[in-house]
């Protein structure tokens, strides 16, 4: 196929007028796309909180929620999760507001926030498998620590795509395509919030009560 | 040095059959061959730039349709293998571990990796061009998805020369998938062959859902859209709601295996019972995911072939939409025996006999629309006439089983094995081979050969009877499935016998399609019309095979069997108003990403089996990698200018 010439005869007048609705068009499919895409991640933390619900009891006669769960640790990580949500509303705010250093500016909060979240999370995980609380030491802790770290990869991968499209709006600024970026990656990160409230009530909560 | 290595080879490579040795060889032989002619031919930059990286839905569905084949005649083989063996008692061929593993690949095969991508090659052939779309929604993501299914299919299937294939059954039940009790690598095969294909299936289920909801020609309503994409849109909605599961299911039993994990161990609290019901809570919604394509696919040949509008489309539409939601209430009627109680039992145990309902509301309607019907019996309809009392049978004998109490009698017999063959084979696999000879013309360009279709039809049809028909009735001598051999005493070798001529009957079927098809490419009749059946969706008013931009200009619709309409007003003398003028047209590049990318699961996969972690995660790494990459591109797409337009339709006789 002519690929080259084909390319060359879009630069156009009206074939790039036509490109900027085409390109409206597609982003708002991307959107609907990446809804959907949520719906079979809510589908996968439901299977994970299923699994974590029905071996919750089975501690084989190790330590179970109550002795494990060390209560400042978690609402620490809840507040700062909660928290990196909250900015990354503001970050769509600036971004609404076409305020590109200021969307910047939140990004990088609301990821930073997310690293001190994992920062927290991998801390109590070592200090659990430290003393002998392993995933391989009851079914109890292998569906405390899938479910949890599950959660906890999806927001680790949540910053490397967070940093890649920070990098894209430092270059490119605010158009079409990074506002779905923008607004796609922080559709994923309120997602992961309420998942994580779920975890906090399910998990948590209910582990120390 | 020499003898670390000669054991890793030993332990690497699979030895000691004759049977692997000859696979080795023709592995060996087949890979040589094909770059010998690759190269050639000088045919690698064709292949890399006009199918390896292409994102066009037409050239993937064929991709994936190459593929499925190659797949049903690996399962096949197996089947042949497994019937050999049981064809009289006592028989030395197969060993029984050996049998274990033959029935475990076939079974993951003939769904996973023959079903699914053939369901998926008709998906993309047919349901753009049915919707009146350039293409589907993310076409990137389209490619993505099928080479994550291909090297999926590489890395279950290499188990059967390095390593060991699985040989815990088609679902990998624990304890026996588990480390306890399966230490070797043929799990891990199992679970990353699936687990890869398993996300390539994932997307296309969001990618079509996306497609058939916003990709429609302008005009085309809900409930004017041809039933075949609705029931796609249907399996769509299963797969988005079904794999998750899987997804998550495989990973807890990989996590047990490779962190020594308790979800479905004996031991430390973990509960085997959860799996089985994890899988079937996929496993059940997966086997209307196959089958509602394949009635899709019969409603719109019931309806070209007896020129006739199909009888009852609403009831079509929502007998479709109930079975799928249905399909999510009625997994535990595949361990009825687990003792959940009698409640339990009896809840669904009449959620499966409902299914009976819709689904016999589409046994009528396609009666009904032959009824009177000036009926023609071409290939696609006569597999359609055969579905029909296969279906019937084999949807009554489900509803035998469906019976609590008395399927304590039947569970895990020959019976089921009969049963689920005669819907699978009977409903999917007769309704794509329905659906590959009507849609053949438009994705190649010329109709397969008649006569040794009906060759092939009647040996896969008299074949089916023969080999399954018998194994009702071993199923209620007490044969059990999973036997790999048994004595003179048990009664059982005649029927078995007969049962294994019908099976060698059915691979000569598939022998006559593959020789159909050589003879057809070479002697076909050729379709210069793009219409060559008559028919009545948007699909055939284009040429054949479609241009790679599809439709020159988008078409507009405004009732159901547009096509239809449209040649019945050009008839009348009322021809549409002219055709609007052309545009240029806005195409997704090809990219090579999703190949590499798949390539890297491959690797990490490979990894991940073998426990070498280094591999593992420069796998994943490959992965982020191109990702990121992707994510980085904006220059993704390009406009044909309307010369080129002009040119292609010129090319098929069609002036605009």
């Amino acid at each position: 196929m002519a690929h080259t010439a084909v390319h060359q005869a879009s630069r156009g007048q009206t074939a790039a007028h036509a490109h900027a609705a085409e390109h409206h068009d597609q982003e708002g499919l991307k959107i609907l796309g990446f809804w959907i895409f949520l719906v079979t991640d809510c589908l996968l933390f439901g299977t994970l909180f299923a699994a974590y619900v029905v071996l919750r009891t089975h501690t084989d006669g190790g330590p179970n929620g109550k002795e494990l769960f060390e209560v400042p640790g978690f609402v620490a990580e809840t507040f700062i999760l909660l928290t990196s949500s909250f900015t990354s509303g503001l970050a769509a705010l600036a971004m609404n507001q076409g305020k590109r250093n200021q969307l910047l500016g939140w990004l990088a909060v609301t990821a930073l926030l997310g690293a001190c979240f994992v920062g927290f999370e991998v801390s109590e995980f070592a200090k659990m498998a430290g003393e002998g609380a392993t995933i391989s030491r009851s079914a109890f802790l292998s569906a405390f620590f899938t479910l949890v770290g599950t959660h906890g990869l999806h927001v680790s991968l949540g910053l490397v795509w967070m940093t890649a499209i920070m990098l894209q709006l430092r270059r490119r600024g605010i158009t079409a395509v990074t506002r779905r970026k923008v607004f796609v990656i922080s559709l994923y990160w309120h997602f992961l919030d309420a998942v994580w409230i779920f975890l906090f009530t399910v998990v948590y909560l209910m582990g120390v009560m | 040095m020499l003898t670390k290595l000669k054991d890793f080879a030993s332990t690497f490579f699979v030895t000691g059959d004759p049977l692997i040795y000859g696979a080795d060889v023709a592995i060996v032989l087949t890979t040589i061959a094909i770059v010998f002619v690759l190269t050639y031919f000088k045919k690698w930059t064709w292949l890399w730039k006009e199918w390896l990286t292409s994102v066009d839905h037409k050239k993937i569905g064929i991709m994936y349709l190459i593929a499925s084949l190659l797949m049903l005649f690996r399962g096949g083989v197996d089947a042949l293998l497994m019937r050999t063996q049981l064809a009289l008692p006592n028989i030395q061929f197969l060993q029984a571990d050996h049998y274990n593993e033959i029935f475990t690949t076939h079974g993951t095969i003939m769904i996973l990796f023959m079903a699914m991508p053939m369901m998926f090659a008709l998906f993309n052939i047919v349901v753009p061009l049915q919707l009146g779309a350039r293409d589907v929604a993310y076409p990137f993501l389209n490619a993505l998805s099928f080479w994550l299914f291909f090297f999926g299919a590489m890395l279950f299937n290499l188990s059967f020369v390095i390593g060991g294939s699985p040989d815990a059954g088609w679902l990998s039940y624990p304890p026996l998938s588990e480390m306890s009790h399966s230490p070797g690598v043929g799990e891990n095969f199992y679970i990353w062959g699936i687990q890869i294909s398993g996300i390539g299936s994932l997307a296309t289920g969001i990618n079509f859902l996306v497609t058939i909801l916003k990709m429609r020609a302008p005009g085309m309503k809900l409930m004017n859209m041809p039933l075949f994409s609705w029931s796609v849109l249907s399996t769509s909605v299963m797969i988005i709601f079904a794999f998750p599961i899987l997804t998550i299911t495989l990973a807890l039993l990989f996590v047990d295996r490779f962190l020594g994990a308790h979800f479905f161990t004996m031991t430390a609290g973990g509960n085997p019972m959860m799996y089985v019901n994890l899988i079937w809570m996929w496993g059940h919604p997966e086997v209307y995911i196959v089958v509602i394509p394949a009635f899709g696919i019969y409603s719109e040949i019931v309806s070209t072939f007896s020129k006739k509008k199909i009888f009852g489309y609403k009831s079509m539409v929502f007998s479709m939409m109930i079975i799928s939601v249905l399909s999510f209430f009625t997994w535990v009627h595949h361990f009825f025996t687990m003792g959940a109680g009698a409640d339990v039992n009896t809840f669904f145990a009449i959620s499966t006999m409902a299914i009976g309902i819709p689904t016999g509301v589409k046994i009528f309607n396609w009666l009904f629309t032959m009824f009177r019907g000036r009926i023609q019996l071409k290939q696609p309809m006569l597999w359609t006439l055969a579905f029909i009392p296969c279906f019937v049978v084999g949807g009554a004998t489900g509803v035998m089983l469906a019976v609590a109490p008395a399927d304590y009698q039947y569970h895990n017999s020959y019976f089921l094995i009969a049963h689920f063959h005669q819907v699978l084979i009977g409903g999917v696999v007769f309704g794509y081979l329905a659906g590959i000879y009507y849609w053949w013309p438009k994705m190649f360009g010329f109709k397969l050969d008649e006569k040794l279709g009906k060759w092939a039809f009647w040996t896969w049809n008299i074949g089916f009877y023969v080999c399954f028909m018998p194994q009702y009735a071993l199923g209620f001598m007490g044969m059990t499935r999973r036997v790999y051999t048994y004595g003179w005493d048990m009664g059982w070798a005649p029927l078995n016998l007969v049962s294994s001529i019908g099976a060698f009957l059915m691979g000569i079927g598939f022998i006559f399609q593959v020789w159909q098809i050589s003879y057809s490419i070479k002697y076909g009749e050729r379709d210069t019309t793009g219409d060559p059946w008559n028919a009545r969706t948007l699909e055939w008013s284009i040429p054949s095979p479609a241009p790679m931009y599809n439709f020159a200009t988008v078409p507009h619709v405004s009732e159901q069997d547009a096509w239809w309409a449209e040649k019945q007003a050009r008839e009348a003398g009322k021809r549409a108003a002219a055709a609007p003028a052309l545009e240029p047209i806005h195409m997704p590049k090809n990219s090579g990403i999703p190949i590499i990318m798949a390539a890297f699961w491959f690797v990490a996969g490979f990894g991940f089996v073998f426990s070498w972690i280094w591999m593992a995660v420069a796998g994943l790494l490959g992965v982020a990698a191109c990702l990121l990459a992707r994510s980085f591109q904006y220059d993704t797409d390009y406009y044909i200018p309307v010369d080129e337009i002009k040119r292609t339709e010129a090319s098929f006789g069609r002036g605009i």
